[in-house]
């Protein structure tokens, strides 16, 4: 058995004449300790993909199941960073605060902060942890958003394009500091993304969906050696092999007569 | 350096508009304009402090509690029905009739129901007050950011929690216009309460004076509740500015970015 599995799932948004379809038959398995990134075209279902797994958003049919259990309302072990995390993060509550509510649940009193202060720190922003959401810039603000999901120390943790509106550099430190997570903690991460060459330096398998509604196009396999490094991982033969092949994939698909009945999942 | 030139031109306006009132009515024989200097010597006398005890203590009380209970049933309300669009589609109708209802007319009514005392003034208050801050709360909350609230849900924020601490603080800017509308509301269905049925209070003693021809006296208490109105709004204004002050800077510094 699988940590997270997703079985079958569909999700048609609206009824009669408005209806959308945005994800259909779903089918994928996630081990634990696993990275899956999950790559597609703009409205094919990713952002509707995470928000069934985490438990927000009731599938039309299908199920996600974590860890044998069915998944109805948001799991404790779970943590979402959402793509719109402007909207994510509460403007009433200074950047310490913003990831510190979360922890009142697990009640660390004290503890709590210095969770919040650390996390802030690993996203670098120590210095920022009195500024008010309006008072940091949108890269900042999205950085708050994981620095949350991170001191929730999630067993799974979900991410929603979580880079996209940070410097490559920034971009890169928050990569391998989310790989750094995954060895420290052994946290599994679906990880929804544009970037192909993200995807392939960070997952240990890419899911591709075909375009909206979305189904599994094909799953590729990324043995890379481990730990992966920005430089030395990207200059493998076989990195760009993997690119190369996932970039093909997804032009094919882009090229794919829309709404072609007889996609294929694999 | 601007606020300080902001407040000098404010209270320069307000001394101005004293002067004209003063030269206007200085030489004034009128029986019902009495001069300015009249007007000011009857204020001292009647209200620091020889009536001030027998009827602002009761006026601003009946004013306190009416206006809170408001507050607290239309927040609560505002919370149970913006929630629920079933709700807020089943009250809707009945919030609209009774808000259309101009509630001096429900006086005769509460005579009838509760008496002249203190329960039927503080009820007519309590229900003109309802209206703006409860449908300013139902707005408010029916129109929070539902990604915070997913958020919330997302880290198994109980439900108690996410009314108390992302669906009241995001609502709050909505509930602060109701009660700002409340408030003078509040002010004027107090003072006609008390003209139509007390034996004390500012109301009751601008009637009284009118009656008695004590026209110095019925300027006093008018003059006295246009600075009360004025102070009351200014300190719910300070509390806004305090509680709110993440959102006003959140309008700045989005005026400040386009
Ligand atoms: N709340 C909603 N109501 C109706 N339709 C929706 C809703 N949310 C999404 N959709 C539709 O479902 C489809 C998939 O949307 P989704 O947000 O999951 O795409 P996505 O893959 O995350 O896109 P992007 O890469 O641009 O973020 C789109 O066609 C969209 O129009
Ligand atoms: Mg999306």
């Amino acid at each position: 058995m699988s940590l997270l599995e997703v079985h079958e799932l569909s999700k048609v948004y609206g009824e009669g004449a408005a209806a959308t379809p945005a994800i259909s038959e779903l089918t994928f398995a996630v081990e634990e300790r696993e990275f899956v990134c999950v790559i597609g075209p703009s409205g094919c279902g990713k952002t509707t993909l995470l928000r069934c797994v985490a438990g927000l958003l009731a599938p039309t049919a299908g199920s996600v199941v974590l860890r044998g259990k069915r998944v109805a309302r948001p799991p404790d072990e779970m943590a979402l960073v959402f793509q719109e995390y402007n909207r994510s993060l509460f403007p009433w509550m200074t950047a310490r605060q913003n990831v510190a509510f979360p922890l009142r649940r697990k009640r660390l009193g004290k503890q709590g902060a210095a969770r919040a202060e650390t996390a802030l720190d690993e996203v670098g922003l120590g210095r920022f942890v009195d500024h008010y959401p309006w008072q940091l810039s949108g890269g900042m603000q999205q950085r708050v958003a994981i620095a949350r999901a991170l001191a929730y120390q999630p067993s799974v943790l979900l991410m929603d394009e979580p880079f996209a509106s940070v410097d490559a550099q920034t971009r890169a430190d928050l990569e391998d500091l989310i790989l750094q997570l995954r060895q420290r903690f052994g946290v599994t991460v679906v990880f929804v993304t544009h970037d192909i060459d993200e995807a392939v330096y960070l997952g240990d398998r890419i899911v591709v969906l075909t375009r909206a509604p979305g189904r599994i196009r094909e799953t590729v396999l990324v043995g890379l050696p481990e730990p992966r490094d920005q430089i030395e991982t990207k200059a493998l033969a076989e990195f760009t092999r993997l690119r190369t092949h996932v970039n093909r994939v997804i032009k094919q698909e882009a090229a794919r007569q829309p709404a072609s009945p007889d996609a294929q999942g694999s | 350096m601007r606020r300080v030139t902001a407040a000098a031109i404010e209270l320069a306006m307000a001394l101005a508009l004293l002067a004209v009132w003063w030269i206007w009515s200085a030489g004034s024989d009128s029986f019902y304009f009495p001069p300015l200097p009249d007007i000011l010597a009857t204020f001292g006398d009647t209200w620091v402090f020889a009536r001030a005890g027998s009827d602002v203590v009761p006026s601003l009380a009946r004013l306190t509690a009416g206006f809170s209970i408001a507050v607290v049933i239309g927040i609560g309300g505002g919370i149970l029905l913006g929630g629920s669009r079933t709700a807020r589609g089943a009250v809707g109708p009945i919030v609209e009739f009774l808000r259309a209802i101009p509630p001096p007319a429900l006086i005769p009514a509460g005579i009838v129901a509760l008496g002249i005392g203190d329960v039927m003034k503080v009820f007519i208050i309590a229900m003109a007050c309802i209206w703006p801050i409860l449908l300013n709360a139902i707005d408010g909350v029916a129109g929070v950011e539902t990604t915070l609230v997913e958020t919330a849900r997302s880290y198994g924020i109980r439900r108690r929690d996410r009314l108390r601490f992302v669906i009241l603080p995001a609502a709050l800017p909505q509930i602060f216009a109701g009660m700002r509308i409340s408030l003078s509301v509040a002010i004027i269905v107090m003072v006609v309460s008390e003209m139509v049925a007390s034996s004390n209070g500012i109301g009751f003693f601008i009637l009284q004076s009118q009656r008695s021809f004590a026209i110095a006296e019925m300027w006093s208490g008018i003059l006295l509740l246009g600075l009360l109105g004025y102070a009351l709004n200014r300190g719910l204004t300070r509390i806004e500015r305090r509680m709110l002050h993440w959102h006003r800077a959140t309008r700045s510094s989005a005026l400040a970015r386009t």
